[in-house]
């Protein structure tokens, strides 16, 4: 009985194992990012290119198995949520620098890499919403409001440690030094109203339920809540308030993508690059995901626009990201989640 | 311990099969010794207190909540009558096919307070608001160990349930004959004989709980493992992150250990009778409805509320899930399980019968390592994974470039083999400490007498034990079916370009408090664990009425 089922699936290894980096007409992706949002503007270039986009999507531990692989890695492009990861990836060298103008042309000059190492897609406000009914117009206007000790108990965040929290809080390293970005978020910890939990949804959510009036969450989740009959109700229960607007401005973080050092299908790889930055796909992060697009004069989603106008803070993303791990660590420091 | 002749291919074979198996963990162990920082000062003055009290406390929680329902059920099912004890015996094993995290999803939308539960108790009581009164909150501590015990009790179940019925009826009458009561009977004969498959169905839901990442994260409940992810990702420290993996696997050699530990103080064999429906105890009036309603509870909570959650969900949703993509996702599913399940057995098979057969310290050290890597949370074990395979390919492709001049690429990095050797040493651990446990009843004067009659190992190990250890490797076969069906951090980054199962489909959505569009996979994921289950549950009932045939 062990021979005849070792020997076909041997064969099964062998057949599975026949290198499919040397297909033509492909492209390869890793990609940090949820495939469900990103299929759809895969779908558009593989139709009007012809070029097959092979995709494989996890959370964990894509930059290891990048480096693990080496040279002979099939991967072409590397797609992020976050600015973290990209400069994790251009500092463990697994990506090239891609010199393109049309790539420069699209996308401004404080969302991509210096030297061509990654460039951002897609950028997102991290805002604040306020309850609509227990919270009056303009009482919160900043993040350094948030630690205030008149809002003690009214505050809902995800997890300190999320990538998008910590992105913030490094973010305030970098705008106020540690010793009082520390304060802050000490004064944030002991505003909350419940221990962390959930994603930037369950925050809204909470605020629809009394839990709490006050919520840290990424502009474009109250977009796709608007549009989930399920969820329309939490997302109508709050205001959206862009902080920061009487000063530096609204905290931005990017989603982006980075071609591999050793990417075997360059050309390919660039197409795709280039047309993810182009007008068409850069229409489609707008309209589907209601994320602010990097290319100019890309028109907003309809409600996204009706937010309006808003100032972004310019700082050094590379910058930012450097202050991750002070930043993690400081969540611990002040026991955030607990 | 038996010494036989030429046992040296098992020998052999095994020390392959633990190498194999041990390598993505001398890989982790091996990043260990090069953190990019020591994070133990920090860790130990801000966090680690609660990571370790976390973890304790839901291992604890986790452990009395499984055997309790475990042990209690299964001796009910195997010594007693009463009503819907058939399918009672079977519907105990389903709420192992619902994956922990969507539990936790499913309950979380049940009572929470947007949810009918609460929202039917205001109605009642004319409350409105969160803060007009109390009702526990499910994201906790109490809410993780609640629906942990409720998905993870069936190891206990499973292997207990076979340690009963395995064990002579005989023992129990004597025990009996003597004057010590059913309960007496039970405490100091039945569970005692029990206790190895007991130890492992504990100490396999044990491992599970360490090793979870989903469904602590979605209850906010931060143990060891959340520790680990925070190091590894967003402090940027994959070996400060591979140190809290090897702490976490000492946590499982002292499980591994204490069951050994209880074992070795008791050694016993059986060789005749197997408990029959004859030998069951028929119980009358309110004692019989209290044993229904202790063995239904489970099922109820476990299976059934989340299963009818689910189905509403996927027939709403059911015209956006239902596609021809979606069947290939359940192809994939179940290509990758039934793969692993068989691979894990026959290795499992041939470990436990060398350790067996020869009985040495080499034989006995590497059955144990063979089972390490149930020990490591899932992505850990999958960077484990990749790094020694991507070397082992570079090495080939850099051998042929020097010396043929072509590039052989990645051989098994990214195809379904990796994948599918990453789920085997995943639940190795599972299928040899099943197998061992229903090896470890079997009489060795069985051995002796095959070896008089002058059978070689092999021929022993197809006429003799397979047959009575039957029951044993299909319920191991089982559990590592169902757990690779719901296999979800390895598989997302052990698998190929394009390929998706359904445990990764439900992920995506379900991760975004969107568990409705994927329900319709949650639920195949179910179904599909459903008939291994069916299958066993009808081998168990045919080797029932053999042996009542044969007495």
């Amino acid at each position: 009985m062990n021979k005849t089922i070792t020997a076909p699936f041997l064969l099964g290894m062998l057949f599975a194992a026949i290198p499919w980096s040397y297909a033509a007409d492909e492209v390869n992706v890793y990609s940090y990012r949820k495939p469900q949002l990103i299929q759809p503007v895969f779908d558009e270039f593989t139709q009007s290119t012809g070029i097959r986009v092979n995709v494989v999507f996890a959370k964990k531990g894509m930059l290891e198995k990048l480096r693990s692989e080496g040279m002979n890695s099939p991967a072409d492009v590397v797609f992020t949520v976050d600015i973290g990861r990209l400069s994790d990836l251009k500092n463990a060298e697994l990506t090239q620098s891609v010199r393109n103008t049309v790539l420069d042309n699209n996308i401004p000059a404080y969302m991509r890499d210096p030297e061509g190492h990654w460039y951002g897609l897609t950028s997102r406000a991290r805002i604040i919403v306020t309850s609509k009914d227990r919270i009056s117009e303009g009482a919160v206007s900043s993040y350094e409001d948030l630690a205030e000790p008149r809002f003690k108990g009214l505050i809902c965040t995800r997890s300190g440690k999320h990538a998008y929290m910590v992105a913030l809080t490094a973010a305030m390293i970098a705008h106020h030094g540690i010793a009082e970005a520390q304060q802050w978020l000490a004064g944030l910890k002991s505003n909350l109203a419940r221990k962390p939990e959930g994603n930037d949804r369950s925050q809204v959510k909470a605020i629809k339920q009394g839990v709490c009036d006050i919520a840290l969450i990424n502009h474009y989740y109250m977009y796709k809540m608007m549009t989930d009959p399920k969820q329309k109700p939490w997302a109508d229960a709050v205001r959206v308030v862009f902080p920061n607007q009487n000063s530096r401005g609204t905290h931005m973080n990017i989603s982006g993508m980075a071609m591999t050092k050793y990417a075997p299908n360059k050309d390919h790889a660039l197409k795709l690059m280039e047309f993810l930055s182009g007008e068409g796909a850069q229409q489609m992060y707008a309209q589907v995901n209601g994320e602010y697009a990097v290319k100019q004069g890309i028109p907003l989603a309809d409600s996204v626009k009706a937010w309006g106008h808003f100032k972004r803070d310019h700082i050094n993303l590379i910058e930012v990201a450097g202050f991750r791990a002070e930043a993690s660590r400081m969540a611990d420091r002040v026991a955030y989640d607990d | 311990m038996l010494t036989t002749t030429n046992t040296g291919p098992w020998q052999t074979g095994t020390i392959c099969i633990a190498l194999v198996a041990a390598l993505p963990v001398l890989a982790i162990g091996w990043l260990a010794f090069f953190p990019a920082e020591n994070i133990w000062p920090h860790l130990v003055s801000t966090a680690l207190p609660r990571y370790l009290r976390n973890t304790l406390v839901l291992m604890a929680g986790v452990g009395v909540l499984v055997s309790l329902i475990g042990v209690s059920t299964s001796y009910l099912v195997s010594t007693c009558i009463f009503p819907f004890r058939t399918q009672l015996e079977w519907l105990l094993l389903l709420p192992l096919a619902v994956p922990a995290y969507v539990i936790a999803y499913l309950y979380t939308d049940l009572l929470e307070f947007a949810g009918p539960v609460q929202t039917g108790l205001r109605g009642i009581f004319g409350w409105e608001l969160a803060k007009d009164y109390w009702f526990p909150n499910i994201r906790s501590m109490g809410g993780a160990i609640s629906l942990m015990g409720l998905v993870l009790y069936p190891y206990v179940y499973l292997l207990a349930r076979t340690s009963f019925l395995e064990q002579s009826p005989h023992l129990l009458d004597v025990s009996r004959l003597m004057g010590r009561s059913q309960f007496k009977t039970f405490l100091f004969v039945s569970l005692p004989i029990a206790r190895p498959g007991i130890a492992i169905g504990i100490a396999l839901a044990l491992m599970e709980t360490l090793n979870d990442f989903g469904t602590v994260d979605f209850f906010a409940v931060h143990t060891l493992t959340a520790g680990l992810f925070d190091v590894w990702l967003n402090m940027n420290n994959l070996g400060g992150a591979a140190q809290i993996a090897l702490i976490m696997l000492t946590f499982v050699l002292l499980l591994i250990g204490l069951e050994l530990l209880g074992r070795k103080r008791t050694g016993f064999y059986q060789s005749v009778g197997r408990f029959t429906a004859r030998d069951r105890i028929k119980l009358k009036g309110c004692r019989k409805w209290a044993a229904f309603t202790i063995c239904f509870i489970p099922v109820l909570a476990g299976f059934f509320i989340p299963v009818v959650m689910l189905a509403g969900y996927a027939m709403t949703y059911f015209h956006q899930s239902w596609n021809s993509q979606f069947r290939d996702y359940a192809m994939n599913s179940l290509w990758v399980s039934f793969a692993t399940a068989s691979c894990c057995v026959f290795m499992a098979l041939w470990v436990s019968y060398a350790k067996r057969i020869t009985g040495n310290g080499w034989v006995n050290n590497a059955a144990r390592l063979a089972s390490m890597g149930y020990a490591v949370p899932g992505a850990v074990l999958a960077v484990g994974v990749v790094i020694p395979l991507a070397a082992i390919d570079n090495g080939v492709d850099g051998f042929f470039r020097s010396y043929f001049g072509i590039s052989t690429g990645l051989l098994l990095s990214g195809t379904t083999c990796a994948l599918i050797l990453t789920c085997v040493i995943r639940f190795l651990a599972i299928s040899i400490g099943g197998i061992q446990a229903s090896f470890s009843k079997v009489s060795t004067s069985i051995d002796m007498a095959a070896r008089t009659l002058g059978h070689a190992p092999l021929k022993t190990l197809r006429l003799f034990h397979l047959p009575l250890i039957k029951s044993g490797v299909l319920s191991a076969a089982l559990i590592v079916f169902v757990d690779c069906m719901k296999e979800l951090p390895a598989t997302l980054l052990l698998r190929p370009f394009n390929f998706e199962t359904l445990a990764t489909h439900v992920y995506l959505f379900a991760s975004d408090e969107m568990i409705e569009q994927s329900a319709l996979g949650a639920l195949f994921i179910v179904l599909a664990g459903l008939i291994p289950v069916i299958v066993l549950s009808k081998t168990i009932a045919y080797s029932q009425t053999l042996t009542r045939q044969t007495e």
